[in-house]
């Protein structure tokens, strides 16, 4: 793990990738931290940090994309694969290594509190609290972008990926708002997405009958619960839509609350997303 | 030490390995044979757990590469068919890096990756970057990557690919040097190349395992028996009569010869034992004078291309 950690490490600060993104963090959460901060002086530091967490939707590909798609690109995955380590220590190391370099411009943005607090008195407890929401929230994003990496052998692919999905995972607030709060709306959300979900399992299994089962199992469950109690479904589908909502469990820390549900949040994401990479790759090896 | 049984690789409908089954030894040099095509890669590629076989097992000294991969894979040195190398990383960086990817203990490394280099001969290269190399210096870092902290088994697919003739005939005999204390599986379709170094061939077509042998054995068993050629001048019936004298031919056909009054034979013995003088003797006393007598032994060259033409035609026959 150790060695793939060091590795990824000296690729990003031995080529230009790590240092666009140190960069490009640093100066985007200046430029608010100037206006915000300095010039207003405004006393809150983690309202800045929510103002910028649009930055990670266009940096965290720049990190990703090309952490699992070139190796398998390049060939250089049979190294990897073919030694004494398991997967999921090389997934990790790899993580781990793009958390550190994440973790070099938090490291930067955390004496910004230091300078706010020789011009007036601010609450450290609460900047540092929003600046650790910050850095977990950009170790989730990092963990979609991981995953979504291992998928395709094209390193633009993956980041176009990533983007499209952090994106929608930044508007999704947006996107709950257009959908009615009845319970009926959400039966019918559902439903379509209870037919996707059939589409995909068509795509995997190429069984008819499995796949009109479980597609009846699904619908029979909604349509059953619904006419049972259809309170349950009232706001439902914006509940599940929630979910996804990566910048929205951010919220949490602005205010300066360590928010045990972020946390654990942010946590679940990492840990499914790196999981899921693992199975990506074990999936490849055996199709 | 390698044990393959009844594997079977398939891709979708394609069945790239079928129920290949084969046992490798310790101290000796494999070499896989086949045609483009044939699933050597493939095979080599499930040996060493890069990917997973759809049936059938692989065991590594006793361990199964996909339960105790760890392991199993401790065992091996890879040199796959396009070498694993990171362009934007020197050669001394890149088996840094690959000799604590393997676990080599810190104190030997330094150690480890000098004997490598000094074996591959990359002694002025070291602080190159691996972009700006040939590339037959790429192919000798990813055989230096295999080596490294000398495994006991080394794979090597198409290990002289991209390679003058000058290293080539290095890095056989740095191959055949190896199996002083290793066991190596190389694969290839240069037929000199696997009859140059080789203990023993297995020959694969369409993911099966058509023949597997010595280089010597399989060109004796491919004939059957030995065969001689000969011009001898006299008639048809003169020959036949002096030769019918003759034990252990199991059967002379006769040839037109551009030689005027002359036949071109071949003939087929039985046995191991040298007729030849027996023939001389023979044709002598019928007056029928040899212009010509060569015994032919077919090449490993030979006997791929019968046993891969062979395996088409069946096939065709079958669809």
């Amino acid at each position: 793990m150790l060695a793939v950690y060091k590795k990824e490490l000296r690729g990003y600060l031995t080529s230009m990738i790590g240092y666009v993104f140190i960069a490009f963090v640093l100066a985007i959460v200046g430029v608010y931290f100037t206006a915000y901060n300095l010039t207003s002086a405004y006393p809150e530091f983690g309202v800045t940090l929510s103002a910028v967490s649009f930055v990670f939707l266009i940096i965290t590909p720049v990190l990703t994309m090309r952490i699992l798609a070139e190796e398998k690109k390049q060939r250089t995955d049979q190294l990897l694969f073919t030694a004494p380590v398991s997967v999921w220590k090389i997934v990790c190391g790899k993580y781990l290594g793009m958390v550190t370099i994440l973790f070099i411009p938090m490291a930067i943005i955390c004496t910004y509190p230091l300078i706010m607090g020789k011009y007036g008195t601010i609450s450290y407890p609460m900047a540092y609290t929003a600046i650790f929401g910050f850095f977990l929230m950009g170790c989730g994003n990092i963990a979609v972008g991981l995953f979504l990496s291992s998928i395709t052998e094209s390193q633009i692919i993956a980041a176009v990926l990533t983007f499209a999905v952090l994106f929608i995972c930044n508007v999704i607030q947006g996107i709950e708002s257009f959908i009615a709060q009845t319970a009926s709306a959400s039966l019918i959300s559902i439903l379509i997405m209870a037919v996707i979900l059939c589409l995909i399992i068509y795509r995997m299994t190429k069984d008819t009958l499995v796949t009109i089962i479980a597609g009846l199992v699904m619908a029979g469950t909604a349509i059953g619960l619904f006419l049972w109690k259809s309170s349950l479904f009232e706001g439902a589908i914006q509940k599940f839509m929630e979910i996804f909502n990566i910048t929205g469990h951010f919220d949490g820390f602005v205010g300066g609350v360590l928010d045990m549900s972020g946390i654990v949040y942010m946590v679940s994401i990492i840990l499914i997303f790196v999981f899921l990479t693992v199975q990506s790759i074990q999936k490849r090896r055996w199709s | 030490m390698i044990e393959v049984r009844n594997l079977v690789k398939k891709y979708g409908q394609q069945t790239a390995v079928d129920h290949l089954n084969f046992t490798v030894e310790q101290g000796k040099i494999y070499g896989f044979l086949g045609p483009n095509g044939a699933g050597k890669s493939t095979t080599m590629n499930m040996i060493t757990g890069y990917i997973a076989s759809t049936e059938g097992e692989v065991y590594i000294n006793g361990h199964n590469i996909l339960e105790e991969p760890e392991k199993a894979k401790k065992c091996i040195g890879y040199l796959p068919e396009i070498p694993p190398i990171y362009p934007e990383m020197t050669v001394w960086e890149y088996l840094s890096f690959a000799a604590e990817l393997k676990k080599i203990p810190k104190g030997e490394r330094e150690k480890a990756i000098c004997n490598v280099i000094s074996q591959t001969k990359m002694e002025d290269m070291n602080h190159r970057l691996i972009r700006n190399l040939s590339k037959g210096y790429k192919q000798r870092v990813g055989l230096a990557q295999a080596l490294l902290g000398y495994p006991e088994i080394i794979i090597l697919d198409e290990p002289t690919v991209g390679l003058d003739p000058k290293q080539i005939i290095e890095i056989r005999d740095l191959i055949k040097g190896l199996s002083k204390r290793h066991t190596v599986i190389l694969s290839s379709h240069i037929l000199s190349e696997v009859s140059a170094v080789c203990d023993y061939v297995l020959i694969i077509d369409h993911g099966k395992l058509v023949a597997s042998d010595t280089p010597d054995n399989l060109s004796k068993l491919m004939l059957g028996s030995n065969s001689l050629e000969l011009t001898v001048k006299g008639q048809e019936e003169d020959i036949r009569k002096a030769l019918d004298l003759v034990e252990h031919i199991e059967d002379a056909v006769f040839h037109n010869s551009p030689i005027e009054n002359a036949h071109e034979i071949t003939i087929k013995t039985t046995g191991q034992e040298d007729i030849r003088e027996n023939i001389f003797f023979a044709l002598a006393d019928g007056k029928c004078p040899i212009l010509k007598m060569q015994s032919t032994n077919m090449s490993l060259e030979d006997v791929f291309l019968k046993l891969t033409d062979d395996k088409e035609e069946e096939n065709v026959s079958s669809l």
